[in-house]
């Protein structure tokens, strides 16, 4: 009897989300944002995704509680080195005798890192150029085009190489690279956006409120290129992830003995017949990270995607 | 209230050069209710957009309230003239609540102090009640939608009110509710209107004077009165004025035909 109450809160909380007549502005915006959910937990898989990238994050909060041992200091070099997984070291140690399962574990703090400071410094940096050039055409619009086009005509990696090698090697100089090397594709479409928004009827109208462009571009045609860009920073973590490892793996990314999967893969090149585990554990952490990140990039493009539904 | 002198508006240059709108003249009393008729392509949506700055003025004058206005337009201008558009479904923001669409105009007119009390005067002055407040635009209507737009335009209180088709959009019975709340809202606020419509009955009903619009150009300028009498001086005008009374057969059916 005292369950009833409980369920009946659900029910009422869910009238309440989608309530044709909000009361609030919050409710209004809650009630949006439940709409997406729902559409966005239909998809299974985006679903996946969404939990791998929740554990991502937990395990970099809760790294130094989950860990069982040292990610940078090592073991008894005589006894301890290239173990195979047990019980005691679940992935395996490695030529330092340092436990793997816990430099995989510390080594997401990086991971996540890295993604969230490149999504950060390369989104609105990308957002910025691509809604200001479409909004305002003329020459703005063929001068910031051309710089994006010289940053799109070097392959990614490559560019990323290059400013590593500038600014020398290390995760922040490489962090930097990428974002530098991320942004064109982000300019490119919250401009093709643009272009179809800037003129419709709703700036038009606001337009004629007397409304500054900085306030048209901020208020009213950032909001509509959000959506997509936020799909495709989704989708290109992996890629993020993936040059960022690339460059550890080069040696020009995180420096030992920093936990950095794509340095750990590398360190574990020189055992891979014998001891596989070494490339393979951070080598699988990629994998699923990469993987988590694409799909829930593809259940979020279904959600948000305006051209699917609004 | 509003002068128009010789009006002309041109798009591209050389062999794209496009007149829009070739010499127009007209002039508009405050309170009064003015028409512009015209088929498709007629330049009559494109007097409106040059008057409010969204086409460019080629050559001519534009005056409002015996002033000629500056391009860019300032604010003060944006308080005094507002436009309705067309299609509802476009002319708010997908993104926006009703509530962020009204209190938009306030912001930038620096007007925020008594923004909750202007945005639910101005949804009762459109006939809505304060439960719309903070709907999206799919939430509503087109008929919502299209009174969200009319009180937009009026919550800044400007003079003149330039509608472009605002009820071509909209099905016949709510097209009706939108020409009286706009005969009402001219009524009670003293408004001056600009009608651009290409329905004959639309602006008969709402307008006491029109000008007809043929490829730019003015063809004849008359009276509701006029129309609705059928009395028009000009050629194109007499035929607009059957068009708009629907397709005849050349000769009758006999009656019993329709009985059977």
């Amino acid at each position: 009897m005292a369950g009833a109450p409980l369920a009946e809160q659900p029910a009422g909380l869910r009238a309440w989300l989608l309530s044709p007549e909000p009361h609030s502005r919050w409710q209004a915006r809650l009630g949006r944002f439940y709409l997406g959910w729902r559409a966005f937990s239909r998809n299974p898989l985006a679903v996946v995704g969404l939990g791998i990238v929740i554990l991502l994050i937990l395990l970099a909060i809760f790294a130094d509680v989950i860990a069982p041992y040292s990610p940078v200091a090592g073991g008894d070099l005589r006894t301890q080195r290239l173990l195979p997984p047990s019980e005691t070291f679940w992935f395996g140690t490695d030529d330092q005798a340092r436990d793997i399962f816990s430099r995989v574990v510390y080594g997401s703090r990086i991971t996540l890192f890295v993604v969230v400071l490149v999504a950060l410094i390369a989104t609105p940096i990308g957002l910025l150029v691509g809604t200001v050039s479409g909004y305002l055409g003329g020459w703005v619009d063929t001068v910031l085009m051309r710089i994006t086009d010289i940053f799109l005509a070097f392959p990614r990696l490559v560019l990323a190489l290059a400013f590593v090698a500038a600014l020398g090697p290390g995760i922040e100089n490489a962090i930097i690279a990428i974002a530098i090397t991320s942004w064109p594709p982000y300019a490119r479409i919250a401009r093709a956006e643009t272009l179809m928004i800037r003129n419709s009827d709703f700036i038009a109208a606001v337009k004629l409120q007397g409304a500054s462009t900085p306030r048209i571009i901020l208020g009213h045609v950032v909001p509509l290129c959000l959506s997509s860009l936020i799909v495709r920073v989704t989708l290109d973590m992996a890629g993020i992830i993936l040059t960022a490892a690339g460059l550890g793996f080069l040696g020009l990314g995180a420096q030992p003995p920093m936990p950095e999967w794509g340095a750990m893969v590398a360190t574990g090149r020189n055992y891979l017949i014998d001891q596989w585990w070494v490339a393979a554990m951070p080598g699988l952490a990629i994998f699923v990270v990469s993987l988590g990140f694409n799909l829930l990039g593809d259940g979020l493009r279904d959600v948000l995607d305006p051209k699917a539904a609004k | 209230m509003l002068d128009i002198q010789n009006l002309q508006v041109v798009y591209g240059t050389g062999r794209l050069r496009v007149d829009a709108v070739k010499d127009v003249s007209f002039h508009v009393e405050q309170g009064a209710a003015y028409g512009l008729v015209g088929e498709s392509g007629s330049g009559k949506s494109t007097v409106l957009r040059a008057i409010c700055g969204l086409a460019p003025v080629s050559g001519g004058r534009v005056l409002v309230d015996g002033k000629e206005v500056t391009t860019p337009r300032t604010k003060a201008f944006y308080r005094t003239v507002q436009m309705v558009f067309q299609d509802p479904y476009a002319s708010l923001h997908p993104r926006h609540t009703v509530d962020r669409t009204l209190s938009e105009p306030l912001a930038i007119h620096g007007e925020k102090n008594d923004a909750e009390t202007r945005i639910l005067q101005a949804l009762r002055e459109v006939g809505l009640g304060p439960s719309f407040r903070f709907r999206y635009p799919h939430q509503l209507s087109g008929g919502q939608r299209q009174r969200i737009a009319i009180a937009r335009a009026l919550i800044l209180r400007p003079k003149v009110l330039l509608l472009d088709e605002p009820t071509s959009a909209l099905d016949a019975s709510v097209q009706a509710e939108i020409l009286n709340l706009l005969d009402d809202l001219r009524r009670k606020l003293g408004l001056t209107y600009i009608l651009v419509s290409h329905d004959l009955a639309v602006v008969a009903h709402l307008c006491e004077r029109l000008l007809v619009m043929r490829h730019g150009e003015a063809v004849e300028e008359t009276t509701a009165e006029a129309l609705r009498s059928g009395a028009a001086s000009n050629e194109y005008t007499q035929s607009l004025i059957q068009a708009s009374q629907g397709y005849s057969r050349a000769s009758k059916q006999p009656a019993t035909a329709l009985a059977g």
